[in-house]
This record gives structure tokens, sequence and C-alpha cells, in this order.
């Protein structure tokens, strides 16, 4: 028999006291092999007014390109601290940041890797359904290659990949912009 | 490698879009540009799971969670997690959060002049179980008000949150309850154009559950997108 979906409907704004017992803003513990990097950015609307009641969810590959999954059957080690799961509400300015590790390269459509990235959700009050993007990596050569992006036209896609900052290599900035010249790319997956 | 079995695309109007005239708040937030289509990776159809001995024995009763009883009418909201496919859904977390008996949410921006409840917290965590079933016993939360319109009230509601077994079976919604006045000048229940979709987050009284003596039952089935039959040929 075949049912329908339940609708989606706002988180609204008093998600926090429902998502605070998960919030995870360290994704990557003690003896997570991989780079480190925290990425951090801001929650704007279309009037350029940072979003302080939005929150982030994080889903990635560990550093070895594997999902912590059954449906990721690649033969490639898991590790065994790294779920690959990030919670992250913003503070009252809009801003959030979190610490992870740099995933590793899963396999794509046509029989090609992925560049490296991390997908993300984002709830907010006003928003009935999440809205859905991916983070890449600046200075990452895959980035030319990958097949997502390349569904991005050209001058959007920087959208979607983090910037270096002035706080060095592991320290990167995403932002998302929800309206305006500069909006995010936001990806339809059907809901 | 082989190819990703996709996600069911949602027949149209059963789901909501982002921008809603008569939801103020979706005005200058709904992105204004086209989404972009993608295909489903290996990213899209994993997702996170968590163990059941993340959530506490207690996590499930809310009006076990301090010393005294919260004030109002004891529930009991129980139900089902399946797919689109009628498959139950096991060992998927399920958080639920509320306003009190006043209509008041233990939350800082929360300014309604309705009274704490100091034995409530509003919030709790279920996992399903082998047939997909969770159960929370709670009080029914108030009504209250909210700028949006003049005089707009919402309508008694609890938010829930389900995982599922993928990134792309991630649903937040709202349940409401049966007979409830406010429910047809709700926009945000309103929100979905599909008449029977949006009644199906209207939960249903259920003397099944309902337990003599101590509290009536409601039941609230939740359908996460299920996968189409065959993969996608590339």
């Amino acid at each position: 028999m075949s049912l329908q979906a339940t609708t989606s409907q706002t988180v609204g704004p008093f998600f926090r006291i429902g998502f605070q017992w998960l919030n995870r803003e360290n994704m990557a513990g003690e003896g997570v092999s991989g780079e480190r990097i925290a990425i951090q950015g801001r929650v704007v609307d279309g009037e350029g007014s940072p979003v302080p009641d939005a929150i982030l969810e994080i889903w990635q590959a560990n550093a070895h390109g594997k999902y912590a999954h059954p449906d990721d059957t690649q033969d490639k080690p898991l590790e065994p601290a790294f779920d690959g799961f990030g919670r992250v509400p913003v503070n009252r300015e809009g801003m959030f940041r979190f610490a992870t590790i740099k995933p590793g390269p899963v396999p794509g459509p046509n029989g090609k890797e992925q560049a490296p990235h991390l997908l993300v959700s984002v709830f907010m009050r006003g928003l009935q359904r999440r809205l859905v993007a991916r983070i890449y990596f600046p200075d990452e050569p895959r980035n030319a290659d990958d097949f997502i992006l390349n569904l991005v036209e050209p001058a959007r896609r920087s959208t979607l990949i983090a910037k270096k900052t002035a706080g060095g290599l592991a320290l990167l900035e995403w932002n998302v912009v929800l309206q305006g010249p500069e909006e995010t790319v936001f990806f339809d997956l059907g809901l | 490698m082989k190819s990703v079995a996709a996600y069911r695309t949602p027949d149209p109007g059963t789901q909501p879009s982002h921008l809603h005239s008569s939801y103020i708040s979706s005005l200058k937030r709904a992105p204004t540009k086209p989404q972009v289509l993608i295909p489903y990776t290996l990213s899209e159809v994993t997702g996170p799971l968590f163990r059941p001995e993340i959530v506490a024995p207690q996590a499930s009763d809310l009006t076990r969670q301090h010393s005294g009883e919260p004030l109002g009418e004891r529930i009991i909201v129980s139900g089902r997690v399946l797919d689109e496919n009628s498959r139950p859904l096991a060992d998927t977390l399920v958080e639920i959060w509320q306003a009190n008996a006043a209509g008041r949410y233990l939350h800082e921006i929360d300014q309604h002049k309705a009274p704490l409840d100091p034995n409530f917290t509003g919030c709790g965590q279920a996992v399903t179980d082998a047939e997909g079933r969770y159960r929370f016993v709670t009080i029914r939360p108030g009504e209250y008000p909210w700028r949006n319109h003049y005089n707009a009230w919402r309508p008694a509601h609890i938010h829930f949150s389900v995982f599922g077994p993928a990134f792309a079976t991630r649903l937040v919604t709202q349940m409401y309850f049966p007979g409830d006045p406010l429910i047809p000048f709700d926009p945000i229940f309103n929100c979905t154009a599909d008449e029977k979709a949006r009644n199906r987050l209207i939960s249903v009284f259920d003397w099944e559950t309902t337990m003599p003596e101590h509290a009536l039952g409601y039941r609230f089935d939740l359908i996460l997108r299920g996968r189409e039959a065959t993969p996608m040929e590339e």
C-alpha cells in the first residue's frame, strides 16, 4: 500500500527547548582522524538582518569518505568516535560555528567521486520546510568536476564553497543568505 | 558504482512551499531563486542514526520530569513511524516540544502573559520500537496568541521532529487536536494546499490507548518519504 509523506511544518520560534539536548557543535572528539576544521558564518534574511532563530544540522562522511550508515557499503574504515552528525543553533546575532574534520570524497553519479562536502539542513521560524545546501571546500581541485556543483549556474557556485578566513587554514566561513543577489543556492530534494 | 534508488517525489500540494503571503515570517526568509534539482547520491540516502540508549527512559513521559505533576489534562500521544511504502521504521528518533497547559513555552522569547509551570519543561524524546511505534505521556498544550495578524491564535499543537533512515527523510511537523475551532483560521496549518494532506496533521482520538481513570489517548502516525522501487538508470 502506498502512503503520502506527512506534511512538513515550521519549527517555529521555540524549537530550542526540543532540540538543545542534542546540540552538537563539536562533531569530532579526540582520536578522530582527519584534518581539523571549524566553520563559522551567519544566517541573514532578505533585508540583511541576522536571523536569530535558525538551526543547522550537518551530515558528513569521515576523513576516509565513509558514511557511518549501513547503506554505505564501501570498503573504507569507519571511525568509531565519529558519526557525522552535527546540530548547530545560531546565536542572537544569527552567528553559528562548529568544529569537525574535513570529509573524504564519496562516490557520486556517473561513477565519479564527488568533491568533499558537508550536507546542511537549515530550519527556522518562517519556513515551513527545511532548506538543503552543501558546504564545499576552498582550494579543492575536485570541485571543478563535482557533479552536483556543476548543476549550479557558475555565477552562484561560490555560495556553496566555504571561504578562507584570517583565522588561518583551519577556520572557514560559510553564510546562509536567504534572499537577494548573494542568495545561497538551495537544493530541491523533492521535499 | 551501483546507482542509488531515489526517494519518491511528493504529490503536488501535499507539501508547503517556502513562501506564503499569509505567514508573515516567510516573506523575508523564503528563498526567491528556484531551488536546484539534484539527483540522490550516497550523501542524501545515508543520514544520522542514533543508538536507542541516547534517549533516557523518562524522556518520553513529560509529566514525570520534575518533582511534582504538571497542571493540565494528561494525555497519551502515540502512533507509528512508517515510510510511504508502509514499512515501519524501527529505531528512529522522535523529538517533541510544546507549550504548557496555559499556552506558554519555557523559552525566554515567549512573552505571552500566561504562567509557566515549574513542573513542565515541554520537551521529550522517544525511539521507535521494531514496529515503528512511539508513545509519549504529556499534557494537552494550551492555545496561545501570536502576532501574525490581528487576533491571531495558534491552535493547540505539539511539534514533532523525526529523522528516519536518511538525510532525505528528515521531517519536522506539528500535530493538532481533533475539533479545535482555531484550526481553520491558522495560516501555518493552511500552508499546505491539499486538504487531505493537511488534515492528516490532526491527531485522532483513540479509545485503544486511552487509559481508564488516567488519560485520553490520541493517535498520530508519521509518514516519512519512501524510496522508489528501482534505482534510476544512469
